[in-house]
């Protein structure tokens, strides 16, 4: 039982990881209907850039940390600025085509700059378990839970109580009526851009810790944050964080306890919810359905 | 006129089939090879617009159907001593089965949905293939230059008799299929069936009040994207002569959705020019700077740039060139 139980904790701390991303992922797609391809890779970027600033240049972990996120809120706002708003007003498939750009652009970007060795990046929480109930957990995943935690409040804080927030709020619901209003629709929608780097950014660095940094660091956990995003209902805030922890949960016992699935068959088990949600839910936990006209 | 009009297709045709037949006589055994890769993409593309073009379901996962037809083909070489050009129907019957199955379920996704379910699907590919050891090689793949004798890699063949390199042999296989594939997507699409995609494409609503039906269309035009991809992804595992799950990576499936946007969704010369994008911007990345990573921004910036200035593909710059001339033709001859 207590290693159910802590099977159960760790997969809450990498399902918490899966939901920061997953949040990201549903921000961009309220706001502007698009998903973002490259929201993995931009934060793959990020979390380089907090490698290099305390590897490279000495710096502390939660200083760095902080610099990384800024970097990160006006990165994911710049590109939406100079590179999505632009391809915006074309078909669907053009929109993708964009983010698959920037996918493959961050991917070359990292290897270019910092090289594709594997890399041991240094977990700020210190070493240890504490144990609670009999259920001996680690202080890094306490850690992290913690972190996700005060972000989405951070958020969601954001989002409820600030008139900036109901005005982002407002030019995703409807950009047309924000507009006769006087909110400046296309800067709410950078500005949920950035929000979205910033989440991605905190994710590859939780995750970096415990998976090593390389160029590739985000490819699977982007999957897993699709899975999580549509298992909580793809518009919804609160679905893509209980969507991440379920999966990650979910995904930790399986591949605990079934032998077949294993640690291989995680991805196409995450692949197996996509699947499984969008044919018996297409709308999730927490969304609503779209009706829409012709 | 109308005849006119049937006529000029068939003539570039006809000119390409003789480009095409006579190119392997002034360029190097190297460069044959390439082309051969060229036409593979070809023929993975020509499929995918069957799907993405014609019917708007954008998938991000064909490298995973060109996966099964590559290891159709390389299962049944190796363990079960099939000579290679047989397997390829074959490969294009199985991956053409796996499409038209996974089509029912993607009946219900639309949109960034069926991108995200198709892109999940590329990414989990090696996955599967590694699980399933003892019938795919699992890491180690499956060599089939071990076995010359099921293949032209080292027993040269001979036409009509001459005798043929491997590398003109594959390009003439590769070209003389992917022509033919695209006969077959052409008669496919300019009657019925055609007219229904283009209707799902652009109203899923409106087509289907016109007694189009959704699912027997959309399955139809997975199973034929995926067949095709099959077969590309047959003659791929012939050409290199080794699978392995690395062999079919995402960024395989991420190139194919870009050829056929670069392309332009439609006509036979954008699907050539998606080929060869695909096959030598990896290439002219390398030219730019060789450092590593430095390729992969070089092309990720150019596909952005290029849906900046050309978001309608060279089939949509072929079309603005022509509306071009004949304006200026009007306005010289009135």
């Amino acid at each position: 039982m207590a290693d159910f139980m802590q099977q159960v904790v760790a997969g809450l701390a990498s399902g918490s990881i899966y939901a920061a991303l997953a949040l990201a992922l549903v921000l961009i797609h309220r706001a502007t209907g698009v998903i973002n391809f490259a929201q993995g890779e931009m934060a793959t970027f990020s979390t380089y850039i907090a490698w290099t600033l305390t590897t490279n240049h000495g710096w502390a972990y939660w200083p760095a940390f902080a610099v990384t996120l800024g970097v990160s809120f006006l990165g994911g706002a710049a590109i939406h600025q100079t590179i999505i708003r632009p391809n915006e007003k074309g078909s669907l498939l053009r929109v993708v085509i964009v983010t698959i750009g920037l996918l493959i652009l961050f991917n070359g970007l990292v290897t270019w700059i910092w090289g594709g060795e594997v890399r041991a990046v240094q977990s700020p929480f210190p070493a240890g378990t504490t144990e609670i109930a009999g259920v001996a957990i680690t202080t890094a995943d306490i850690g992290t839970i913690a972190v996700v935690v005060g972000t989405v409040a951070a958020l969601w804080a954001l989002f409820q109580y600030t008139k900036l927030g109901l005005a982002m709020r407002a030019a995703a619901v409807n950009p047309a009526e924000a507009r006769l209003v006087g909110v400046r629709v296309t800067w709410m929608l950078s500005l949920g851009w950035g929000l979205a780097a910033v989440l991605g950014a905190v994710a590859g660095m939780l995750a970096a810790p415990s998976v090593f940094l390389d160029p590739n660091l985000m490819a699977a956990l982007l999957i897993y944050a699709f899975a999580a995003a549509v298992l909580g209902g793809i518009d919804s805030p609160v679905g893509a964080v209980v969507g991440g922890l379920t999966l990650g949960v979910g995904l930790n016992l399986i591949g605990t306890y079934v032998d077949f699935v294993g640690a291989d068959l995680r991805l196409p088990v995450a692949l197996l919810v996509i699947l499984v949600v969008l044919l018996v839910k297409p709308t999730g936990i927490f969304g609503k359905a779209e009706v829409r006209r012709v | 006129m109308t005849r006119a009009r049937a006529f000029v297709p068939v003539l570039a045709f006809v000119v390409l089939a003789i480009v095409v037949a006579v190119v392997p006589a002034f360029v190097s055994a190297f460069r044959a090879q390439q082309f051969a890769y060229v036409a593979i993409y070809l023929i993975a593309i020509i499929g995918l617009n069957v799907l993405t073009g014609y019917t708007g379901q954008i998938s991000l996962g064909h490298g995973a159907f060109m996966a099964i037809g590559g290891y159709t083909t390389a299962i049944l070489m190796a363990n079960h001593g099939v000579k290679d050009i047989w397997t390829i129907p074959l490969a294009g019957l199985v991956a053409g089965a796996a499409g038209f199955l996974f089509g029912i379920p993607a009946l219900r996704l639309s949109g960034l949905y069926l991108a995200l379910a198709t892109f999940a699907i590329a990414v989990s590919m090696p996955a599967v293939i590694k699980r399933f050891e003892g019938f795919t090689g699992g890491g180690t793949g499956i060599n089939l230059f071990g076995i010359p004798e099921l293949t032209a890699s080292l027993t040269p063949v001979s036409i009509l008799g001459r005798e043929l390199s491997f590398n003109d042999w594959l390009y003439y296989l590769c070209w003389s299929i992917a022509l033919v594939g695209y006969v077959v997507a052409w008669l496919l699409l300019r009657g019925r069936a055609g007219r229904a995609l283009r209707a799902v494409r652009d109203s899923e609503t409106a087509a289907q009040s016109s007694g189009v039906s959704l699912p027997r269309y959309k399955t139809l035009a997975f199973g034929v994207s995926a067949a095709y991809a099959g077969v590309a992804g047959s003659l791929f595992a012939i050409a290199t002569t080794y699978v392995n799950p690395d062999t079919f990576p995402v960024a395989l499936s991420i190139l194919l959705l870009v050829g056929v946007v670069v392309g332009g969704l439609g006509s036979l010369v954008g699907l050539i020019a998606g080929a060869i994008f695909i096959q030598f911007l990896p290439i002219w990345s390398q030219a730019v700077s060789k450092s590593p990573g430095a390729p992969s921004v070089v092309s990720g910036a150019l596909l952005i740039a290029l849906m900046f200035v050309l978001p309608m593909g060279v089939a949509g710059l072929v079309e603005r060139l022509r509306l071009l001339t004949r304006r200026v033709y009007h306005r010289s001859s009135s």
